[in-house]
């Protein structure tokens, strides 16, 4: 079975080679189906490879399939080759089934457009090069995916390229993630300088010997990696370019931004735990950055309006969740909200997509309202997918974000707790702030509202079965504090993905963190209960506020940010970052364009240096030309002359 | 029996007649003419060698010398009447357009 696993992402890229190739020419049906259907399939195998992964012993759940070798060149060499073990097999696991899911909803959404073919083929590339990025052995192989997503994203950001903003988004998409590549790149070429290797197995099974805890090497591979991963996974200050990215159809905002590419950076820094757990300086960056991140998307979440920006504040806010996790080393933690997310957040996705279907193409939540009753499915769905992220018990994100919660407290770093903290009460605020304006109230635009309608089956099924993995999946990573007394239900999780990180745990003994005594102190149990009610009693306020704000009394909001008004202002201008990077980056690069053109080019290259080249070579040529007299007498006088004295010089040598 | 030197020393002052005519003439038919002394001179001077050597090539080589000695005074001539037609004159001093 596991020799099968290539099939997994050939499968995608076979549908996208015969969608890109002949879609032009396939009925829309047959269009969907290859597109789906590549995905479908695979997802279907890699069940059949958790289940062969999961009929070993814990122990040999990492196996290896070689491909070919891809690059030799003297002592290197390098295999290309597949890596499959828990954590590689949940997040492909996700990526194919939240990507059927997507797929199939697509067929759906995009029904009506003259370019579905193209979209198919660029969503089955995409998920190929996921698939590839989560699979590989290297960080080589790993980076093809990771240049593969990054490619795609930015064809399907600008999938409606004829509108100028669409395209734009997708440039901006595209370059600001170039720079955290650079920083990836270095990072691998520092690991190859350090440990001459860049093969997953190898690599972390040197790092801990060649490499010094906490000394430069390990913190500056570490950092650049991260650095990698706050490009892809929109965290501080690289996150500019997800917002834009909405321009894109909703289906790929859902796909690619929010359930699987951005979380990319959160693999690759777990797939890397063994190298961060020997840099902790550069540990704590990750939790530092993850934590701010959160709170600063989460408040400029409040003021959107427009219903697909507001998820995808929402979406950098949860991958900095995901970052403070991993950066307080609870890897497993850092995972489960990924999976959670990408269920919930996919679900929102989805269902604003289908609002925006429903609304002709209508994105402003000012100009929605009461739209529950035109779409119950819809709002149902969308609801559960805001109660899941707003981590109300016992739906799936209370089980993640808790964790994580919990983990930063009991790491000792309880600023980043209260940080996180504060952000899951926003979360909560602005997700039912989004539920109120949409689904609730009155319509204020009656025109709009009296022709929605629900979306057809195709795009609600995908929304109710995500609505389910919202609410039960959670439970696959229930805490040991709240298992025991249920009956000892499992952390099925942790159990799962033990074997990664039990090198970890070595580590992180030795690095004196000391993490699991803490957590198995006496008073440590009450205060994980404590913090747990907090958790929820701070979403519930939240929801409270939304509700008492948005639902029962709408002149009081007005009353109460009248005051606010400058705080709304920086807000709504997402604390001027995009300005700030015109002023420091945009701008001083149109001035020395501006300088390399009219100074360098014009007045250095083609007034000097062209003028000055090309004036001697003609006032040179002006003097030697003189030599053609076109006189025949002279060529004969010259060649009699040479005549004489060649033969003069043989004659008299 | 007249010495080799002799016939050398004419041919050497036939062919620098010929140089001169052909370097400073501007008159193209003499300057044409002038060539037609320095091939003769050659002719001379190769004639003289194979008779002094009992060596016929030389003697073979001079019937060359003279058949394409015809067919350039052939195709010389022409040139001159072309030259002439075109211009009115055979001053090869008028005769530079080729000059840079």
């Amino acid at each position: 079975m596991l020799r099968l696993a290539p099939l997994v992402p050939l499968l995608p890229l076979l549908g996208f080679l015969l969608n890109g190739l002949f879609g032009r020419r396939l009925s829309r049906g047959s269009i969907a189906a290859i597109g789906a259907g590549s995905v479908g399939l695979a997802f279907a195998l890699t069940i059949g490879l958790f289940a062969a992964l999961l009929a070993l012993p814990a122990h040999d759940r990492s196996v290896e399939v070689d491909l070919f070798t891809w690059m030799s060149a003297g002592d290197f060499r390098l295999d290309a080759g597949l890596l499959l073990d828990p954590l590689s097999v949940t997040m492909a696991l996700v990526v194919t089934g939240v990507g059927f899911l997507i797929h199939v909803y697509s067929a759906g959404y995009m029904r009506e457009d003259p370019g579905l073919w193209r979209f198919f083929a660029y969503l089955n590339l995409f998920t190929f090069a996921m698939l590839v990025l989560v699979l590989a052995d290297s960080y080589p192989l790993l980076f093809v995916g990771w240049e593969g997503v990054g490619l795609c994203s930015y064809l399907l950001i600008g999938f409606w390229y004829t509108e100028k903003i669409n395209a734009d988004a997708g440039k901006k998409a595209f370059i600001v993630n170039r720079v955290g590549d650079f920083a990836f790149l270095l990072g691998m070429f520092l690991i190859f300088r350090e440990l001459g290797t860049l093969e997953f197995t190898p690599v972390f099974e040197a790092a801990p010997r060649a490499l010094e805890a906490g000394g430069a090497a390990a913190f500056w591979i570490a950092l650049l990696l991260f650095v990698g991963a706050t490009g892809k996974s929109a965290q501080l200050p690289l996150h500019i370019w997800l917002p834009d990215a909405m321009q894109g159809p909703t289906p790929v905002s859902a796909l690619i931004h929010a359930a699987t590419m951005v979380t990319a950076g959160v693999y690759v820094v777990v797939r890397s735990h063994v190298l961060y757990l020997l840099a902790p300086d550069a540990l704590l960056i990750v939790a530092v950055v993850g934590a701010a991140t959160a709170i600063f998307a989460a408040s400029i979440g409040l003021v959107q309006t427009d219903i697909k920006r507001v998820l995808a504040w929402s979406t950098i806010s949860q991958l900095g969740y995901m970052f403070l996790g991993v950066g307080v080393a609870a890897f497993t933690a850092g995972i489960f909200h990924l999976v959670t997310h990408a269920f919930f957040k996919a679900l929102l996705f989805l269902g604003a997509g289908s609002v925006i279907h429903a609304m002709h193409h209508e994105q402003d939540l000012r100009r929605m309202g009461g739209l529950r009753s035109k779409l119950p499915v819809t709002s149902l769905t969308m609801l559960i997918g805001a109660l899941a992220i707003a981590g109300i018990p016992p739906l799936a994100g209370f089980f993640s974000k808790d964790e994580i919660l919990w983990s930063a407290w009991a790491g000792g770093r309880q600023a980043l707790w209260a940080i996180g903290f504060i952000a899951a009460g926003l979360t909560a605020f602005y997700m039912f702030r989004l539920v109120y304006l949409a689904f609730y109230g009155t319509p204020r635009d009656a025109e709009a509202h009296h022709h929605a309608h629900e979306s057809p089956p195709v795009m609600t099924l995908p929304l109710v079965v995500l609505a389910v993995l919202s609410v039960v999946g959670g439970w696959i990573g229930i805490p040991h504090a709240l298992g025991e007394p249920l009956g000892h239900v499992p952390n099925l999780l942790e159990h799962w993905l033990e074997p990664v990180f039990e090198d970890a745990e070595v580590l992180r003994a030795g690095a004196g963190e000391g993490m699991a005594e803490r957590m198995a102190e006496a008073g440590e149990l009450a205060m994980e209960y404590g913090l747990m009610a907090a958790s929820i009693m701070i979403a519930l306020l939240g929801i409270g506020l939304a509700t008492l704000l948005y639902l029962r009394d709408p002149g009081r909001r007005e009353r109460l940010t009248a005051g606010l008004a400058p705080l709304r202002h920086v807000l709504e201008r997402k604390y001027y970052v995009d300005e700030i990077y015109h002023a420091v980056v945009v701008m001083p690069y149109l001035a020395l364009s501006a300088f390399l053109w009219r100074v360098v080019d014009v007045v250095l290259i083609d007034g000097f240096v062209v003028r000055v080249v090309g004036g001697a070579v003609t006032w040179y040529s002006r003097i030697v030309s003189r030599l053609q007299t076109g006189l025949v007498q002279n060529y004969a006088t010259a060649v009699f002359v040479g005549a004489v004295v060649m033969l003069g010089w043989f004659l008299l040598r | 029996m007249v010495p080799l030197s002799h016939y050398l020393a004419l041919s050497a002052v036939l062919f620098t007649i010929g140089v001169l005519g052909v370097l400073t003439r501007r008159n193209a038919i003499l300057v044409f003419l002038s060539i037609e002394i320095m091939l003769n001179a050659v002719n001379l001077s190769l004639v003289a060698l194979t008779r002094a050597t009992g060596n016929l090539d030389g003697q073979v080589t001079v019937f060359f010398v003279i058949t394409v000695a015809a067919a350039e005074a052939a195709v010389g001539l022409a040139i001159v009447v072309a030259m002439f037609r075109r211009r009115e004159t055979v001053d090869i001093g008028r005769f530079d357009v080729l000059r840079g």
